[in-house]
C-alpha cells in the first residue's frame, strides 16, 4: 500500500472509531434502566472481587506478620536437634560463636535476639497450667518480637527484674490473679531435676490470639539461666532482616558460617508451615472467587445485552440495508459493552478503594464474630492488603470475559437479515 | 441507460405448510432518470420486489442486474458494498438511527463511504436544505414530524448520488397533504438531480405522481404503462 492510501485508510479508521464510540455512548443512554442494571452488575462484581481479594490477602498478611512477630522472626538458629526435640539438652551452650557469626553476616539494619525457651508449668494457689517459659533480653527482644509493644498493664521487663514475670491477659484471667501477685514456674533443669522458682507478675501483655496470651510467660534471661542451671546457654536466636522477609543470600551465608553438624538455620516459611500453606492456596481461592462473581455478573450482562439487541433488531436491519457489514455491527455492539464495562470498572475500582481505605484504619474485628477463627491461625482483626497483581487480574478478568460474553448478543445482532428485521415493525 | 434489469425473477416464501408465491416471472427494465411506481394491493409483492432489487434478499430464480452488477455472482459483503455506494433506501417508517441527529443520520452513510469530515458536513447541510429541512440539522428523529423524518430519509438516500433510490411505500404513514409534499420534493430531486426513483404504493393519489406505473397482482406483473 502506498503512503497516501495508508494515510487515507488511517483517517477513515479514526473517523470510524470516533463514530463507534459516539454511537455506542449515545445508545448506552437510550435505556438508562438497562444501563444501570449492567453497570451495577459490573460495579458490584469488580468491587467485590477487589475488596474480598484484599481481605483474603489481608488474612494471609496478618497471619504471617503475626506469626513472624510471635517469636518466630525471619530466620531462627537452633542447636541441631532442637526442632525435633525442644529439650533443654538441645540448647546452644556457647552463644558467643553464633553471635560472632551473626555480626559478620547480617546486613545493616538487622535485629536479633537470643532466648531461653522451655516448657514449664505455671501455678498459683488455685490454678496450674502448662506454659512456655521464655527468658529474654528485654532490649534486644523488643526490636524483634511483638512483646516490646504489647504491654497492657503494669510494665515491661527491666534488666534489674530478677523475679519479674510478664504474663498474657488471658492467663491472668484464667488464674484469677492480678499484678503484684506471685506465680510459680516449674520445669526441668539441665541435670534433669525439677527446677522451680517464684516470680512476681509485673506486667501483662495482649496478643493477636488468645492462645498466645495463655502460652507465653516472659522473664529475664538471667533469671531463667539460674532457674534451669543453664549457664549462658540459649534455646534459639531469632533474627529480623531489613526489607523483605525472604533473603536467600543471607540464609546461605549463615548456613556456611555456622557448622551444620552443630546448628540449624530455618526460615519463617519452614517455621510457619500452616501460614505458608495458606499463602500457597490463596491464589486458588481468589480464582474461585473471581469465577463465582463472574458467572453471576456474566449472566446479567448476557441477558441484558441480548434484550437490548432484540429490541433494536429493526435498527440493525436498517444499518445492514444501508450497507453496513455484519462485522461492523458486531463491533458496534461490542463497543457499547466495552464502554459499559470500562465505566463500571472505573466506578467499581474507586468504590473498592474507598472501602479498603476505610477498613485500613481499624480493620475488621472478627473476635466477636468467630471465636473459632483463631484456631485457623487468623488474627483478631483483618486489615485489607492490596496486591497490584490482584487488582490487575480482577480488572482483566472482568474486561476480557465481559467482552467475551457480549460477543454472543453481538453475533446475534450481526446475523439479523435486513428483510427479517425490517418486517419486524 | 439501463439501471435495473430483472429477467424471469421468482420468489417464494414458506408460511408454515403453505408455499406463497410472492413474485412470479417478473421481467422489468428501469432506465436512468425514471420516476416509477410499483403499484398493487397489499400482498401483491411490492415489498418483495424492492427488497430483491435492493439486494436485501435473494431470488429463487431469474437474474437481477443493477448498474451492471449481476446479483447472482455477488457475495453478501459485495452486496453490502453495492447498497452502500449505489442504492438508496427509504422505508415506510423508522428509517433513521434514533440516537443521531438529522444531519448525523445523513452524514452516517457518507462516513461509511469514506467521505472526509468537512465534506460530509457541507453535503449533509446542503441536501437537508434541498429537501426543505434548513435549520433542523441538529434535531433527533424523535423531535421531527413523520413527514420531516421521511424527508431526512430521502436526503440520506440521495446524498451520495446513488444509481437508484428504492422507496417502499414512503408515504404510507403520512397524511395525504404531507405525503404529497414528500412526493413533490422527490419529484423535484428526480428532475433537478436526475436521481432514479422506484417507489411502491397502493394509493391512487401517489400513483398520479409517477411517470411510469408498474402494476403487480398476486406476484405477477399485470400492467406497465408510461405516461
Ligand atoms: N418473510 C416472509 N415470509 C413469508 N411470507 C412472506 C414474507 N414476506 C412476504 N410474504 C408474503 O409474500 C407476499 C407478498 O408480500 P409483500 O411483498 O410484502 O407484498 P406487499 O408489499 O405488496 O404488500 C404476501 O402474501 C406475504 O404474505
Ligand atoms: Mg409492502
Amino acid at each position: 500500500m502506498n503512503r497516501r492510501a495508508w494515510n487515507m485508510s488511517f483517517i477513515k479508521f479514526r473517523h470510524f472509531f470516533i463514530m463507534y464510540l459516539q454511537l455506542a455512548w449515545r445508545n448506552i443512554w437510550r435505556n438508562p434502566r438497562r444501563t444501570a442494571v449492567i453497570l451495577t452488575a459490573v460495579i458490584i462484581g469488580i468491587w467485590s472481587m477487589i475488596l474480598l481479594g484484599s481481605l483474603m490477602r489481608g488474612i494471609a498478611v496478618g497471619m504471617i506478620e503475626n506469626g513472624i512477630s510471635t517469636l518466630t522472626g525471619h530466620l531462627q538458629i537452633h542447636h541441631k536437634g532442637y526442632r525435633n526435640d525442644p529439650a533443654i539438652e538441645n540448647s546452644i551452650t556457647d552463644p558467643v560463636v553464633v553471635e560472632n557469626a551473626l555480626r559478620e553476616v547480617l546486613p545493616k539494619g538487622s535485629s536479633w535476639t537470643a532466648r531461653v525457651r522451655v516448657s514449664a508449668v505455671a501455678s498459683n494457689a488455685r490454678h496450674y497450667s502448662g506454659v512456655t517459659l521464655v527468658g529474654i533480653d528485654p532490649v534486644a527482644e523488643a526490636k524483634v518480637s511483638f512483646i516490646g509493644t504489647a504491654i497492657s498493664q503494669g510494665r515491661y521487663l527491666n534488666p534489674g527484674d530478677h523475679n519479674g514475670i510478664i504474663v498474657g491477659e488471658a492467663l491472668l484471667e484464667k488464674f484469677d490473679t492480678k499484678l503484684g501477685r506471685k506465680l510459680v514456674l516449674m520445669s526441668q533443669d539441665t541435670h534433669r531435676e525439677n527446677a522451680s522458682r517464684a516470680f512476681r507478675i509485673i506486667g501483662t501483655f495482649r496478643a493477636e490470639m488468645e492462645a498466645t496470651e495463655k502460652q507465653f510467660v516472659f522473664v529475664m534471661r538471667k533469671a531463667s539461666h539460674k532457674m534451669l542451671r543453664l549457664g549462658d546457654g540459649i534455646s534459639e536466636i531469632s533474627i529480623l532482616l531489613p526489607g523483605k522477609p525472604d533473603n536467600p543470600e543471607i540464609y546461605d551465608r549463615l548456613m556456611t558460617a555456622l557448622p551444620s553438624e552443630q546448628f540449624e538455620v530455618n526460615t519463617w516459611r519452614e517455621l510457619l508451615p500452616f501460614q505458608t500453606a495458606y499463602l500457597r492456596i490463596l491464589d486458588g481461592f481468589m480464582w474461585i472467587w473471581y469465577f463465582v462473581v463472574f458467572v453471576a455478573m456474566g449472566f446479567g450482562i448476557v441477558n441484558t445485552t441480548l434484550m437490548a439487541v432484540f429490541e433494536r433488531m429493526r435498527e440493525f436491519g436498517l444499518l445492514k440495508a444501508l450497507g453496513m457489514k455484519p462485522w461492523w455491527i458486531l463491533r458496534e455492539v461490542l463497543t457499547e459493552s466495552f464502554l459499559l464495562l470500562v465505566t463500571g470498572m472505573i466506578i467499581g475500582n474507586i468504590l473498592a478503594f474507598i472501602c479498603i481505605y476505610a477498613l485500613s484504619g481499624s480493620g475488621i474485628d472478627l473476635s466477636a464474630l468467630a471465636a473459632g477463627a483463631e484456631y485457623a491461625g487468623m488474627t483478631r482483626v483483618i486489615y485489607p492488603a492490596v496486591a497490584l497483581k490482584d487488582i490487575f487480574v480482577s480488572n482483566l478478568v472482568v474486561l476480557l470475559l465481559g467482552i467475551l460474553v457480549s460477543t454472543y448478543p453481538a453475533v446475534k445482532a450481526a446475523r439479523f437479515t435486513p428483510v427479517e428485521a425490517l418486517a419486524h415493525t | 441507460m439501463k439501471i435495473v434489469e430483472c429477467i424471469n425473477v421468482n420468489k417464494t416464501y414458506q408460511q408454515g405448510q403453505i408455499k406463497v408465491h410472492a413474485l412470479r416471472d417478473i421481467s422489468l427494465v428501469i432506465e436512468k432518470g425514471e420516476f416509477a411506481a410499483v403499484a398493487g394491493p397489499s400482498g401483491s409483492g411490492k415489498t418483495t420486489l424492492l427488497n430483491l432489487v435492493g439486494g436485501l434478499d435473494a431470488s429463487d430464480s431469474g437474474s437481477i442486474v443493477v448498474d451492471g452488477n449481476a446479483f447472482d455472482q455477488m457475495s453478501q459483503s459485495q452486496l453490502a458494498n453495492l447498497r452502500l455506494h449505489k442504492i438508496g433506501f427509504v422505508f415506510q417508517a423508522y428509517n433513521l438511527i434514533p440516537v443521531l441527529s438529522a444531519a448525523e443520520n445523513v452524514e452516517f452513510v457518507m462516513l461509511l463511504q469514506g467521505v472526509t469530515a468537512r465534506e460530509r458536513q457541507q453535503r449533509a447541510k446542503a441536501i437537508l436544505d434541498d429537501v426543505g429541512l434548513a435549520g433542523k440539522y441538529d434535531r433527533r428523529p424523535a423531535e421531527l414530524s413523520g413527514g420531516q423524518q421521511q424527508r431526512v430519509a430521502v436526503a440520506r438516500a440521495i446524498v451520495s448520488s446513488p444509481s437508484i433510490v428504492l422507496a417502499d411505500e414512503p408515504t404510507a404513514n403520512l397524511d395525504s397533504k404531507t405525503g404529497e409534499g414528500l412526493l413533490e420534493m422527490m419529484q423535484k430531486m428526480n428532475e433537478e438531480k436526475r436521481v432514479t426513483f422506484i417507489f411502491s404504493t397502493h394509493d391512487k393519489m401517489v400513483m398520479d405522481y409517477a411517470r411510469r406505473l408498474i402494476f403487480l397482482r398476486d406476484g405477477r406483473l399485470v400492467d406497465d404503462q408510461v405516461k
